[in-house]
């Protein structure tokens, strides 16, 4: 594969398909507001829950208090930052399984049957 | 000096210039250089991004910190992973799908004005020669602790290794690199970690009883606030160290190396995985230094602490896990730089060259050699600049390659695939106001300016209060970006909705 080609194809925005109405379309406006709908609240919750831990060490004691032997809340909170993180990967991945099928349907169907040279990536 | 730390030092070199050998012969295309043709398969990618992100400062530096400040020094472990859900639910896929070799690549989706091109790679490079100068200045360290050579010899050595393993090897060689090195710090570490805890036998609340008896912080030194006493201080650099990692490019990079977004996805899953166990590991092994080695002799070794992680494996494992862990950091630095060397590089040779002066018509034999003159030149300078920035703290440099990254590169990604609106004089004024607002922050911040000679660059008075000031600066970036966008026409929604019918679905007309 050339990659002098790979510039050319990128200079010239592809005239051969309608984005706009494949943007506007109900598959693709359903996999947007799913998309969204996962998306945004996870992002809200993982961000809040970060930043909770810095600003109730900074202001607050109460985290100090041990719970198992010297073991206090505030590295409890620290260690579930971890867990968070990794059972947040994992439902991302389920999630995005599904984001995949519809979004290979929408290639499918809407990009390449306008587009005989190209193929979906 | 000893035999073993030689005879590992010069394993590991060896083994990563073979490495470099056979990837040599692998690189014929620019395709091949930047990005290692795009065929790294995701649990590759995802091991190389670990050994891209796990740098020095992490390892030393972070062992260092919880051996020293106790939960204080946790805080850089907990931010540097959470980092990651910003990277897998934003930033990675949309990239994947929009992008080619840079981070001006994606913005090229929507914008083709050569001013959006340059200030990418102007942060890029900037973010690069930050980042690199705090690896070299702490590898120079280390190699002369260890050796007993003077500083510019080791960050010669250093130096001269990194533009060996990009000039020749490229992508692939850097990855094969990466590769190996997070192997071999992954084993140093668990190796580490099961000692100390077999000398708590595997009681972890009696290490944390322990470790409240041995430092002399006593009971505080399971609190927090040891050495972040400003609260917005610390929020500050938490916002740097969640944010910045989405903006920083030689990760950004890591991203292209893959054929397509699932494999981006799965290539961030492994990442996290390696990088959070890692980040649990450093808690034993910052605890394990406190307890067995002790807060005197740390801080004797190397005040900033870094000596902590291989002063613990000589107290547990004597001489030979000495010389390993010290041959690990080795290899991470290398590794790290040789990343770093690749992004600046690609900043250069392809958007300032390739694309800006050519106008993306440059014969694919000249964009492979003005990539190989770019690695030599960012090298050269970034040796120089670490040869002077001998005396500057370490941590300090990588917060602030964070920082920059969190405020100039972040807002206009995001921006980009999230913003309909949003346009290319936002696209401008969104990178510039974040970089220069970092910029100008740190240069007036009490990492520039103390009152105390000796203990920053001037004597002086701090303008700013936060030595990082991504909590002003951050949403600086995403200001400008805001206002920019409002203050000036341009901008086509027809084009918006060819991004994100792109970035959503990784449609792509070429099949590249």
């Amino acid at each position: 594969m050339s990659n002098v080609n790979d510039y050319k194809a990128d200079e010239n925005t592809d005239e051969r398909i309608d984005f706009v109405k494949v943007e506007q379309s109900e598959k693709f406006q359903w996999l947007m507001d799913e998309r969204k709908r996962f998306i945004v609240p996870l992002t809200i919750f993982f961000l809040v829950f970060y930043f909770m831990l810095p600003i109730l060490t900074s202001y607050t004691t109460f985290l100090n208090t041990p719970v198992i032997g010297d073991i206090s809340w505030v590295w409890l909170f620290a260690f579930s930052q971890f867990v968070m993180t990794w059972v947040l990967c994992t439902i991302y991945v389920k999630k995005a399984a599904s984001f995949d099928r519809q979004a290979d349907e929408i290639i499918n169907e809407q990009l390449n049957s306008n587009n005989k040279g190209g193929n979906a990536g | 000096m000893n035999a073993t730390v030689v005879i590992l030092f010069l394993a590991i070199v060896v083994l990563t210039l073979i490495i470099t050998y056979y990837a040599a012969k692998q690189t014929q295309s620019t395709t091949d250089f930047y990005t290692a043709g795009g065929g790294l398969k995701g649990w590759q990618n995802g091991v190389a991004i670990a050994g891209d992100y796990l740098s020095a400062a992490s390892f030393l530096g972070i062992a260092g910190a919880i051996a020293l400040y106790g939960f204080d020094g946790f805080f850089y472990s907990i931010g540097f992973l959470i980092a990651y859900l910003v990277v897998l639910f934003l930033v990675a896929e949309p990239l994947r799908n929009l992008g080619k070799y840079t981070l001006a690549d994606m913005l090229k989706a929507r914008f083709d004005a050569d001013k959006v091109r340059g200030a990418a790679a102007l942060n890029t490079i900037t973010i690069s020669i930050f980042y690199m100068i705090a690896q070299l200045v702490g590898a120079g360290a280390l190699i002369q602790l260890l050796f007993d050579i003077p500083y510019w010899m080791a960050v010669l050595i250093v130096g001269v290794m990194m533009t060996i393993y990009v000039l020749f090897g490229g992508m692939i060689a850097t990855s094969w690199v990466q590769i190996v090195k997070a192997v071999l710090l992954m084993a140093g570490m668990v190796i580490i970690s099961f000692l100390v805890l077999l000398k708590f036998n595997f009681n972890i609340v009696d290490m944390f009883n322990d470790v409240k008896t041995v430092t002399s912080n006593g009971e505080n030194y399971l609190k927090p606030g040891l050495k972040y006493t400003n609260p917005l201080g610390t929020i500050s650099l938490m916002i740097a160290l969640v944010l910045g990692t989405a903006g920083l490019p030689h990760i950004l990079m890591r991203f292209f190396t893959v054929k397509d977004a699932k494999t981006a996805r799965s290539s961030v899953i492994t990442a996290t995985w390696v990088i959070g166990i890692f980040y649990v590991l450093t808690l034993f092994l910052g605890f394990g230094a406190a307890a067995f080695v002790g807060e005197a002799n740390i801080l004797a070794a190397n005040p900033g602490g870094n000596m902590a992680a291989p002063l613990l494996a000589e107290a547990l494992g004597g001489e030979i896990l000495f010389a390993f862990i010290s041959a690990v950091a080795f290899a991470t630095i290398l590794a790290v730089v040789a990343g770093l060397v690749l992004s600046g590089a690609s900043a250069f040779a392809h958007d300032l060259y390739g694309q800006i002066i050519k106008k993306g018509k440059a014969s694919d034999l000249q964009q492979m050699r003005a990539a190989r003159y770019a690695s030599l030149a960012v090298s050269v300078l970034a040796i120089i600049l670490a040869l002077f920035a001998q005396y500057l703290n370490v941590a300090f440099l990588v917060s602030l390659a964070f920082c920059i990254a969190a405020s100039a590169n972040l807002p206009v990604i995001i921006y980009t695939v999230y913003w309909k609106k949003f346009n290319t004089s936002g696209a401008v004024t969104a990178m510039l106001t974040g970089l220069f607002s970092a910029l100008i922050l740190v240069s007036m911040s009490p990492s520039v300016f103390s009152p105390v000679e000796g203990a920053a660059l001037f004597v002086g008075d701090p303008i700013f209060p936060l030595s990082n000031p991504a909590l002003v600066s951050v949403p600086l970036g995403f200001l400008g970006g805001f206002l920019g966008t409002l203050f000036s026409k341009d901008g086509s929604s027809k084009r918006y909705a060819e991004v994100k019918v792109k970035a959503n679905t990784g449609y792509r007309e070429t099949g590249s």
